[in-house]
């Protein structure tokens, strides 16, 4: 599939940029002038060793940590210090490591949850469901609905969340993550701890995602595997600083990664 | 029921009664001879009604039989305007869909002939079956089923065109010869307007003696074998079992069964036009259950495998409940199990035990029926293979009007039935009207009806050894029993005899077996040896459910198999099927000495069973001959090395060292 084109254009402004991003957790430095863009419409891998500084970077462009010194420009806009709720209204989702689903509530309650930001109507007439409350439930019901047939969920639509086996979990935030119809989507190791079956189904999803939505992706994985065949590009961390950056097959070539990272996989 | 359908059946047996032996009956040309004149007729008296639903987005769409017309007339014309001949092939594949449905529909319409296809089949058995029939279209249900057919575009270069119907992650596959469901319609409205009246004009050519429907059987030796099959087959099979059972318009039937299966053929395809219900296609395959409890089907189908399953599954939850629960079940299981013994020997059912039946519907039957979604159901049927009677018995027994019905793909489905009144557990019913049924000196039943096939396509071989003068030779061992039933014992070329003479009959002893909610299959062999042994297949998910609740660890299939308490467990249940043979006299000797429990699931990726889910016993007495031999040598083991092959073609190899067991035999 790697011959089709749609939804991996790099022409034009990079959807997002870091610019000389620093941020120190006490006395640790965890990124050390960090400099990157995302492409709109590409799937950018992060990968790097444990404590690479993946995740704190994943949480800098979710506006849960904010880099200093260092600049973050959203379509061209810096929104370096922007809270998280603002940077989701900007049209960037995530998923988490470490799945954060409401676990008593329904696969399809969660994936609405993933609504919030597109529904208008106030809290009063989405209690009483009269009005415009009921007209967007049901719109946005529909958006769900096609998520959940996008991602072949149905069998659990009514299941609360924290009943499902890991693997089911982590597809279900994802499905919350795309319900928000971000520009940008972050994923935290979306496949951790799965089988390789869940992993090709994850995989997949995550290239329809970019093909049909034309979402652009950005995700943190461990899975050398996956990385390079779904990917347009990607970028190595190691203690905190960038050392690569280039398609697969560069990254693949690349004396220092191969150093830093491939090399202690036996790749 | 509409005079004007019993005028026309009236019409259809008189024709019958002056067949030939070996002529296929008649349908008289009639403006309902063929499947879509039906449609038509149809779609005109009844337009409004419900034809089709499907379950999308967590909400029914329905379609109306003029809706329905509509869709087939649109793709049909689509299909003309790509160039779809008269006596042309279209196969389809994937999940049961209006689409599905309608694409079949609308090559008949034009003459053409569908070829369904198993979903899940192989590559190799999709080649085979689309360069043999020479299906020139294909119409896949979605990126998976299209990457399948792109697979064997190469080698099959008769295929010309694949249409989808679920456009996910098609997006950018711009060959020219992949076209869009929608499309194709949308290339029929076209057609349509530079050629008004061709789709009547089509129709109109059909005749009742044209090939309707080519469905390859799955065969439990050598290549899948083409059945050619006429409306005439079809529809006078449909017309002369509906003598005997009283479908209604507003019946509800559940379409999840394989679309290439004739079963679902005749009752989502065929029936469907003839009584004018509605069929209703689940979400996915793994919501059936729960998208039945919302339609509350009134007629139903399913092979045993699947009357096994929720049996299983009923027994694992069961086992999961309180004990107050647990104890009712029980006891009210055995209260309607008494109640129908009384029923089935004719007997009267004394007035305590109709109180406790009254009390046991109240209770538990009627819940756990609607549980199960079968709250509704008037018509239940089994067939494929046989049901054991322990598990027939059970639905019965909590109110379900199971039955069992006999025939095979050659004969157009069914040919026996059990009437309402006169259901027995070990029989498969009697002929339907216009069915002749025998049973040869070798013990095999042949089988002379109007539904019987025109041979098999392009394999004239074949056809000369299944059809005799009429007769259609079943290849399976039978008796009529002195009311007429027919009773089926296994397949003839699987019946023989233990070295000492006793019968031995594998599948009717594998039967008693997976009764057992822990075996979901089981292999017996005996032919010319002095006792039974079996190979046996535990069942996950109930075995894995047992194992929990008594904290025994596993990781995986082969290693739950072998562990020494999953032994015990099955153990006792040979034990027992030991026991209840030892209760039939003429099968005493015919009790299992020596067990092992395999270390993967038979599957038939590996070629061990049909997609029907029919033991292939040759190909498994080769493929285990190592475990068959150690069975009958005094070893306590043996090693094992299996190749499998995964869904995407790769294999892999299993080892294990496989226990054996001895078991007591009752003398």
């Amino acid at each position: 599939m790697a011959e089709q084109e749609t939804g991996r254009r790099s022409d034009g402004p990079p959807l997002l940029e870091a610019h000389n991003v620093h941020m120190m957790f006490g006395g640790l430095m965890a990124l050390h002038g960090v400099s990157l863009h995302i492409n709109k419409g590409e799937i950018l891998a992060i990968i790097g060793p444990n404590g690479a500084g993946k995740t704190t970077l994943i949480n800098i462009f979710s506006g849960v940590y904010h880099p200093n010194p260092g600049r973050i420009l959203f379509e061209g806009v810096d929104r370096t210090t922007m809270p998280p709720h603002h940077v989701a209204a900007l049209g960037i989702a995530r998923t988490f490591q470490n799945v954060a689903l409401f676990k008593g509530m329904s696969v399809l309650d969660n994936i609405m949850v993933g609504r919030h930001l597109h529904m208008k109507s106030g809290f009063f007439s989405q209690g009483l469901y009269w009005g415009l409350g009921q007209k967007e439930e049901i719109k946005h019901r529909e958006y769900v609905e096609w998520i959940i047939d996008w991602l072949e969920i149905e069998h659990i639509r009514k299941t609360p969340a924290g009943m499902l086996p890991y693997g089911l979990q982590k597809r279900v935030e994802l499905g919350r993550a795309l319900a928000a119809e971000p520009k940008l989507l972050l994923l935290d190791e979306p496949m951790a701890g799965m089988n390789l079956e869940e992993k090709e189904d994850i995989a997949r999803f995550v290239l329809d995602a970019n093909e049909e939505l034309g979402t652009t992706i950005c995700l943190v994985e461990h899975d050398m595997g996956v990385v390079m065949d779904i990917s347009d590009r990607v970028v190595v961390l190691d203690y905190g600083q960038k050392i690569g950056d280039g398609t697969p097959e560069e990254i693949r070539n690349d004396d220092r990664v191969i150093k830093a990272y491939l090399g202690s996989v036996g790749r | 029921m509409n005079p004007g359908v019993a005028q026309e059946r009236g019409r259809i047996s008189a024709v019958l009664a002056h067949r030939t032996s070996h002529a296929v009956g008649k349908v008289e040309r009639s403006a309902s001879d063929t499947i879509p004149k039906l449609l038509l007729r149809r779609a005109r008296e009844q337009g409004e009604s419900i034809a089709i639903r499907e379950k999308d987005y967590g909400i029914w769409l329905s379609y109306s039989w003029k809706a329905y017309l509509e869709n087939v007339k649109k793709f049909a014309l689509g299909l003309a305007a790509l160039g779809l001949k008269r006596g042309d092939k279209l196969s389809v594949i994937g999940d049961n869909r209006p689409q599905g449905y309608w694409a079949q529909v609308a090559a008949l319409c034009l003459g053409a002939i569908p070829v369904p296809l198993y979903q899940d089949a192989i590559e190799k058995e999709l080649e085979y079956i689309i360069e043999h029939s020479g299906a020139r279209f294909v119409v896949a249900e979605d990126q998976e089923q299209v990457d399948k057919m792109l697979a064997l575009k190469e080698k099959v270069p008769s295929m010309e065109w694949i249409i989808y119907d679920d456009p996910r992650g098609l997006r950018n596959y711009r060959q020219p010869f992949i076209k869009s469901f929608t499309a194709v319609q949308e290339l029929g409205l076209e057609f349509e307007r530079d050629h008004p009246g061709f789709f009547e004009q089509e129709v109109e050519k059909g005749t009742p003696d044209d090939v309707a429907l080519i469905p390859y059987t799955s065969g439990t030796t050598g290549n899948p074998k083409g059945v050619v099959l006429t409306h005439a087959n079809l529809l006078t099979n449909v017309r002369l079992l509906l003598r005997g059972e009283q479908y209604l318009p507003s019946d509800q039937l559940m379409a999840y069964l394989p679309m290439a299966w004739i079963g679902d053929s005749i009752f989502s395809m065929i029936m469907l036009f003839e009584v004018g219900f509605t069929v209703n296609c689940p979400e996915a395959a793994s919501t059936v259950m729960r998208d039945m409890r919302e339609i509350g089907p009134t007629v139903m189908f399913c092979p045993p495998r699947i009357w096994e399953n929720i049996l299983t599954s009923i027994q694992v939850k069961m086992e999961d409940a309180s004990w107050i629960k647990r104890k009712m079940f029980l006891y009210f299981v055995d209260v309607a199990k008494r109640v129908a013994d009384c029923r089935l020997a004719r007997r009267k059912v004394p007035l305590w035990l109709r109180l406790l039946h009254a009390l046991g519907e109240l209770l538990v039957y009627a819940p756990l029926r609607d549980n199960l979604g079968m709250g509704k159901i008037r018509y239940a049927y089994t067939a494929g293979a046989a049901l054991g009677p322990e598990v027939f018995q059970f639905y019965r027994s909590i109110g379900v009007n199971l039955k069992q019905v006999y025939g095979l793909t050659e004969s157009s489905a069914m040919c026996t039935f059990q009437p309402d009144d006169d259901v027995k557990l070990d029989t498969v019913g009697i002929p339907a009207a216009e069915v002749d049924i025998r049973v040869s000196e070798g013990g095999e039943v042949l089988i002379r009806s109007p539904g019987i096939f025109q041979g098999y396509y392009r394999n004239p071989e074949a056809t000369s050894e299944a059809l005799v003068g009429g007769w259609l030779h079943t290849g399976d061992a039978g008796i009529v029993d002195r009311d007429g039933h027919l009773k089926i014992i296994d397949r003839a070329k699987d019946v023989s005899t233990l070295a000492d003479g006793t019968i031995f009959a594998p599948q009717y002893i594998e039967n008693k077996l997976k009764f057992s909610p822990y075996i979901k299959e089981a292999v017996t062999v005996g032919q010319g040896r002095e006792w039974v042994a079996a190979m046996i297949n535990i069942d996950m998910e109930a075995v894995g459910n047992w194992a929990e609740r008594r904290s025994i660890g596993y990781t995986s299939y082969t290693d739950l198999s072998q562990k020494p308490q999953v032994y015990e467990l099955i153990h006792n249940e040979v034990r027992k099927v030991n026991a209840s043979l030892w209760a039939e006299e003429q099968l005493r000797k015919a009790q299992i000495r020596r067990f092992l429990i395999l270390h993967k699931e038979l599957d038939p990726d590996d070629a061990e069973i049909t997609r029907t889910r029919k033991l292939r016993r040759r190909f498994i007495a080769q493929k285990y001959a190592d475990l068959i031999e150690a069975l009958y040598s005094d070893r306590e083991g043996v090693d094992v090395e299996a190749k499998v092959t995964y869904e995407d073609g790769r294999t892999a190899v299993i080892r294990a060292h496989l226990k054996i067991r001895d078991v007591e035999v009752l003398q």
